[in-house]
């Protein structure tokens, strides 16, 4: 039952032929080849494709048991969470940590110790799972969790499919008491000033900034912080205050067709950031949106990602420690914007503590860029500048939105842990079993 | 959604993917769900799936379909009688190796075949004997609409399939039981997982199983999403000489 089929990441570089076949709940067999799973395909590179034997997860997706009293849910890995949310947001319950779109699965948040807004107050997916279940290289199935089989528990979030297959998650939803969020934005005329706002801001549960990655001088850096919470029902208006959980219908739109490549340069994208700043900054009131609108702005237009073109594109996101992310970001934005290379979708925001006992899981304490690029050989060229300044300011790199770094920048933002989740790898027997083009590219 | 008031629906086969995106469309109308397959413990996540779901019962019960000596006990045991039954039994197989071995090729036409009409003969004749409007839905395939290389073998029992659904569909037109034909075409599922469908030609289980219920809500008899339908008139009118030298 394998079959080959073309696949590539969320970003459509790299595309390569793979042998797929469906994602089993039975022991690993280490007879067979090495493989990765798949879930949703919204890694950005290459984390999810292996040529030689690719798993697909996605449909592996049965929800086991939801305790109403404590809010644990247990699924398995396939499990979207745009289903996940269908079924839970009616009942009062939210996932407590996502990441940009709900088109992922809870294997793939798990796998990627996905983060999200709430990330400074609430840590990362990893830490709202209370246990996992792991197909392991030797055979075995194995539960793990911060009690039992310590070690492949911290190695699996953010380890990127690569201590074995995610089968079963527990996970511990958090209660809303409304599908609405109440959000304002606060306009930040420089890096220094959004930098600001952030940390001001740092009991609020939500906050993202869209940054203006081609302002030059004084401007350099200015962004739309936003900032947000629940809604509870005395906060709605009308109708809804009755029926809190009731979403307005979405209207879902897909890009019919790649862009063609010249759609998307310097000067659309600065015309579109400089509106969209002036738009943002007259609108400080606060207002009520739907938790859809406000997490998953852009999963209402279906494949998005041909926006940028044919030739596919890459996502660069970096974490800079706190100590160091004021003139980190201002060099990358220096290098961005004299490049002239840049995207509507370029977001700022700021870490909690990260999670030291995981090795690959990306959060640390400071600050998060990421941005999207259109790929080219130039976009290749800028990232490499990037990485520099990345790692000099003893920054990383986030795998799950990589598709091109080298062994040398991971070695150097991971640091000991690379080398632990190595020590992992070799010991587990999980090195010969599970691999993907990212593990061959990092040497994991 | 309690499901109270909604009468029960059977859902054989439980396992297939459109057999579960069929479960799924009549367990959001509230409908209690019975699941029968073989190997009811593996059942038991499609039963927890779909209950915390969409709030309402689930019950599962162990068939093997081939096994025609235990269908009456089986059908002594659902309680109520369903509302609605789903067969969705059926195997693929794989044609060159079941070309070459009659035991295979047996167990091809029992499970696509003799099990499934048998069951549903039974049923048929106790749903008549309750007097109300109930329905059947077989799962059949376009695969049965024409014999082709790649899979005559699976093809033939699914034509056989079909052919018993007409007959029954005609002798049961004045008693109450409503029998609706189904043939997907290629959906993606794990039978197909992984090969490279033409896109325009695939639909999700999901959207599939929508098609499938208004089509049972307009009391359809024959369903098959409009492409195939399109197709496979084509197809069916090609001359047999024509036919043969195709790749389709």
């Amino acid at each position: 039952m394998s079959f080959e089929q073309t696949l590539s990441g969320w970003g459509r570089w790299p595309r390569r032929a793979c042998m797929t076949a469906p994602l089993q709940d039975r022991p690993v067999d280490p007879a067979q080849g090495a493989a990765i799973a798949r879930g949703l395909g919204r890694a950005y590179g290459d984390a999810a494709m292996n040529p030689d034997m690719t798993l697909m997860g996605a449909s592996r997706d049965r929800i086991l048991s939801f305790d109403a009293k404590t809010g644990v849910l247990v699924a398995e890995g396939g499990l979207a969470l745009a289903d996940l949310l269908a079924v839970f947001v009616p009942r009062g319950w939210f996932v407590p940590v996502t990441p940009g779109t709900q088109f992922v699965t809870l294997g793939g948040a798990v796998a990627a110790d996905a983060h999200g807004k709430n990330h400074h107050v609430a840590g990362s997916f990893g830490d709202h799972v209370l246990w996992l279940d792991l197909a392991c290289a030797d055979g075995t199935r194995r539960r793990c969790s911060p009690d039992e089989n310590t070690d492949l528990f911290n190695a699996t979030l953010g380890g990127m499919g690569l201590t074995g297959h995610i089968l079963t998650v527990a996970l511990r939803l958090v209660p809303v008491t409304s599908a609405y969020m109440i959000q304002r934005t606060i306009p930040a005329g420089s890096l220094a000033e959004a930098m600001q706002a952030f940390e001001d801001n740092l009991d609020v549960t939500y906050s993202v900034a869209w940054i203006d990655c081609l302002a030059q001088g004084a401007a350099r850096g200015r962004s739309l912080v936003m900032l947000a919470e629940h809604a509870a029902p005395d906060d709605l208006i009308g109708a809804l205050r009755d029926n809190p959980f009731s979403l307005p219908p979405r209207q879902q739109r897909r890009m019919p067709m790649d862009a063609p490549s010249w759609a998307l340069n310097r000067h659309s994208i600065a015309a579109f950031n400089r509106l969209y700043y002036k738009a943002g900054a007259r609108k400080t009131q606060a207002e009520t949106v739907d938790y859809d609108r406000f997490f998953y702005p852009l999963d209402a237009i279906q494949d998005w990602n041909r926006l940028y073109g044919r030739r596919g594109f890459a996502q660069y996101q970096c974490a800079l420690p706190l100590a160091t992310s004021y003139d980190g970001l201002l060099a990358l934005l220096d290098v961005i914007s004299s490049a002239g290379a840049g995207s509507f979708l370029a977001v700022l925001k700021r870490f909690g503590d990260g999670a030291p006992q995981r090795p690959l899981s990306f959060p640390i304490a400071g600050y998060t860029l990421a941005l999207d690029f259109a790929l080219s050989p130039e976009t290749l060229t800028l990232f490499d500048r990037l990485d520099e300044i990345v790692v000099r300011h003893g920054g990383r790199l986030y795998l799950s939105k990589d598709s091109r770094m080298t062994r040398t920048t991971f070695d150097a933002g991971y640091g000991a842990a690379a080398d632990r989740f190595r020590a992992l790898r070799r010991d587990t027997g999980a090195a010969d079993t599970f691999r993907s083009l990212l593990s061959n590219r990092l040497a994991l | 959604m309690t499901g109270a008031g909604k009468a029960s629906v059977l859902i054989v086969g439980a396992r297939s993917d459109i057999a579960r995106a069929i479960a799924a469309q009549f367990a959001a109308r509230g409908h209690p769900l019975m699941l029968a397959a073989r190997g009811t413990d593996s059942l038991a996540r499609e039963a927890s799936d779909m209950s915390i779901r969409y709030g309402v019962p689930v019950t599962t019960h162990e068939l093997d379909v081939t096994d025609l000596a235990a269908q009456a006990a089986f059908l002594d045991s659902l309680d109520p009688l369903p509302v609605c039954m789903v067969c969705a039994v059926g195997t693929l197989g794989n044609q060159d190796r079941d070309a070459k071995d009659p035991q295979a090729i047996r167990a091809i036409a029992e499970a696509n075949f003799v099990g499934p009409t048998t069951l549903i003969e039974a049923m048929a004749t106790r749903m008549a004997a309750a007097g109300d409007a109930r329905a059947i839905i077989g799962i059949g395939s376009v695969a049965g609409d024409r014999g082709r290389a790649k899979n005559y073998i699976y093809g033939a029992a699914k034509a056989g399939f079909a052919a018993y659904l007409s007959g029954l569909r005609q002798k049961h037109v004045n008693t109450g039981v409503h029998v609706m034909t189904v043939k997907p075409g290629f959906v993606r599922t794990a039978m197909t997982d992984g090969m490279d469908l033409p896109g325009a030609l695939t639909s999700s289980p999901q959207d599939f199983a929508k098609g499938v219920m208004r089509a049972y809500d307009r009391r359809a008899t024959v369903y098959y999403d409009l492409r195939w339908r399109v197709l496979m008139t084509v197809i069916r009118a090609l001359p047999e000489r024509i036919f043969m030298r195709t790749k389709f």
